[in-house]
């Protein structure tokens, strides 16, 4: 465990960076720092490495004090990466991620096994080896640096503003690639930011610094959003933290109907039946894969016309997906009615927006919302 | 045709031997140079205020007429290829500190810092990253010093024998031989060139890893 204790960082110049910073950054978790910019996330990350001396308080790493070991030997147990990933130009993409292995003292040819092992790892391809930085996509480059930061297995990584450079498709594959990875390396990882969204989607632990370098909340991402501690704290997370803390409640509870679901090839004495419970049927395909919405009297009649059915909006899949996803998928659903599929996607139910608004308040009243279903 | 290869005996030299001769005198200058400009431009990126002076004291330098060095130096070093050769390192410094301070600031902060930040000493950080980087900027200054160099190596007739092909010129005179002079200048010209050029083959070979021309990403 990283414990910061009461860190101050004065500059040369005067500016407070950081100010009586106490932090218990717990291990094999993603704790991320946010703040809006200039409230001193890169120096706190930057104290941890020793790249910044504090001028008052202590660092201690599993209790030892950071300031007991050489200070490179510190360094190359920290994976660090960067905006722009910091690549090393005149170095092919195999020899950047060996980086530290090599300085470890790896022979050349164990670290580039090495490295190439990380490419996988990554999401690179291996062809990329011998590439120089330079014929990389802004993307690549920074899964490169993710590789390099890895190679030597440190248990620790310190991460600062690593997507931020990339456009917002990129980075939702970058973010999801390193909770994927943290799956399944668990590493301990202090991750800045200055996007809350971020800062919620990977963090375990979220940080929020103000400006002067304080902490104004420390505290899971859930939580954050249900009970935010002042208003600075809330006006940080925007304007709509109820619709996104509903990302941490999962949509198990709901009940599915499923009376409205008919195959394309029912009856027309089910498609009758069918139309009780729900303004529209939803018709699918003989595999149970959804195709549309229906009016009830247009497919009693008889008259199936897949080119009529109208469109069924985004599915979720009850259990992995979130209240978020579903009451989406309610909203966005030109009937009002989410669709619930299984992971195959053949369409298991049907709810309302009126039900999920239910199960919204049923959860709120149970209190806690489950971490997991964030994702 | 003969004449123009037909070189005078008092410069004791063929052809081939004046040419080796000028390279020596061009070439050497160049290289005690560069050893000179790698640390004197890392104590200015290390020291900025360092800088300033410096340029100055090598723009200084630059300025003083050869002959005013030959004047000093004879006493010391007598009328040899050293007396020729020392004010020529002298006046690479004022194109070779630039380009290699330029070339080691062109060096990206996040590169640094990754390289800090991985562990890399002062030392193993400014021989891996700084310096390898700092090559394209390093081999321009390169250039434009070797081929001046190369221009003013003519200036040793002044002592005597020492001005390699740039002697040619003044036995053209004395001779009334005006085909030397042309063999004179075209050689030189054609020795700049072919060091030019072979300054840009090694930058080629040094550095793959920048961006070429038409390059596919
Ligand atoms: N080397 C430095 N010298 C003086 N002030 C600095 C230095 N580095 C950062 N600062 C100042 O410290 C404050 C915090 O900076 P930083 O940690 O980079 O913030 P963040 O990463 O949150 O944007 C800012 O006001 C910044 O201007
Ligand atoms: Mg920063």
């Amino acid at each position: 465990m990283i414990r910061i204790d009461a860190v101050t960082k004065r500059y040369p110049d005067g500016t407070v960076a950081v100010d009586g910073l106490s932090l218990e950054i717990p291990d094999r978790a993603i704790t991320v720092l946010v703040g809006p910019s200039g409230c001193g996330k890169t120096t706190t990350l930057r104290m941890i490495n020793r790249m910044v001396e504090p001028s008052e308080g202590s660092i201690l790493l599993d209790g030892q004090d950071i300031r007991q070991q050489p200070v490179n030997t510190l360094r190359r147990s920290m994976g660090y990466v960067i905006q722009n990933a910091g690549l090393f130009q005149h170095r092919t993409i195999l020899d950047n991620i060996a980086t530290v292995p090599r300085l470890l003292g790896w022979s050349k040819q164990k670290a580039r096994a090495r490295a190439a092992e990380l490419m996988e790892r990554v999401g690179l391809d291996t062809s990329l080896a011998k590439r120089y930085p330079y014929q990389l996509s802004g993307g690549q480059q920074q899964r490169v640096g993710v590789a390099r930061a890895l190679a030597a297995d440190p248990p620790v990584l310190l991460m600062d503003e690593p997507f931020s450079a990339v456009d917002p498709v990129v980075r939702k594959g970058l973010q999801d690639e390193l909770l994927r990875i943290q799956d399944e390396l668990g590493k301990t990882i202090v991750f800045v930011t200055h996007d809350i969204d971020e800062a919620v989607k990977l963090g375990t632990m979220v940080a929020v610094l103000r400006t002067g370098g304080r902490l104004a909340q420390f505290a899971p991402p859930a939580e954050l959003l249900s009970v935010p501690a002042d208003p600075f704290v809330e006006d940080f997370l925007g304007a709509d933290r109820g619709i996104r803390r509903l990302s941490f409640f999962p949509s198990t509870e709901l009940e599915l109907h499923t009376a409205p679901v008919v195959a394309i090839d029912a009856g027309t004495e089910k498609l009758a039946s069918g139309g009780e419970a729900a303004p529209c049927l939803l018709v699918t395909d003989t595999d149970g894969k959804p195709l549309g919405w229906g009016a009830p009297d247009d497919l009693a009649a008889g008259a199936i016309d897949r080119d009529r059915l109208l469109p069924f909006g985004r599915p979720f899949v009850p259990g992995k997906d979130s209240l978020r996803t579903a009451l989406d998928g309610a909203v966005l659903s030109p009937t009002g009615w989410a669709v619930a599929v299984d992971e195959e996607g053949r369409a298991v139910g049907v709810v309302s927006q009126q039900m999920i608004g239910e199960a919204i308040r049923a959860a709120h009243a149970e209190g806690r919302p489950d971490a997991k279903a964030a994702r | 045709m003969s004449g123009f290869f037909d070189i005078p005996s008092d410069l004791q030299h063929s052809y081939l031997g004046l040419i080796g001769l000028h390279l020596r005198e061009a070439l050497l200058p160049v290289l005690a140079g560069l050893l000179v400009s790698l640390p004197l431009a890392q104590l200015c990126v290390r020291f900025r205020w360092l800088y300033a002076p410096v340029l100055g004291l090598t723009i200084v330098l630059y300025a003083i007429p050869s002959l005013a060095f030959f004047v000093v130096l004879i006493d010391y070093t007598g009328q040899t290829e050293t007396t020729v050769m020392i004010p020529l390192a002298v006046y690479s410094l004022v194109v070779l500190v630039p380009a290699i301070v330029d070339g080691v600031r062109s060096v990206p902060p996040e590169t640094l810092a990754a390289a800090t930040a991985m562990g890399f000493g002062p030392v193993r950080r400014y021989l891996q990253v700084q310096l390898p980087i700092a090559v394209p900027a390093i081999i321009a200054g390169l250039r434009v010093a070797t081929v001046s160099s190369i221009s003013l190596v003519s200036v040793g007739m002044l002592i005597g024998n020492q001005g390699a092909l740039g002697n040619l010129l003044n036995d053209a005179n004395i001779y009334h031989r005006p085909e030397l002079a042309v063999t004179s200048v075209l050689t030189i010209a054609a020795l700049a060139i072919l060091a030019d050029v072979a300054l840009i083959l090694v930058r080629l070979l040094l550095t793959p890893w920048m961006p070429r021309k038409g390059a596919v990403r």
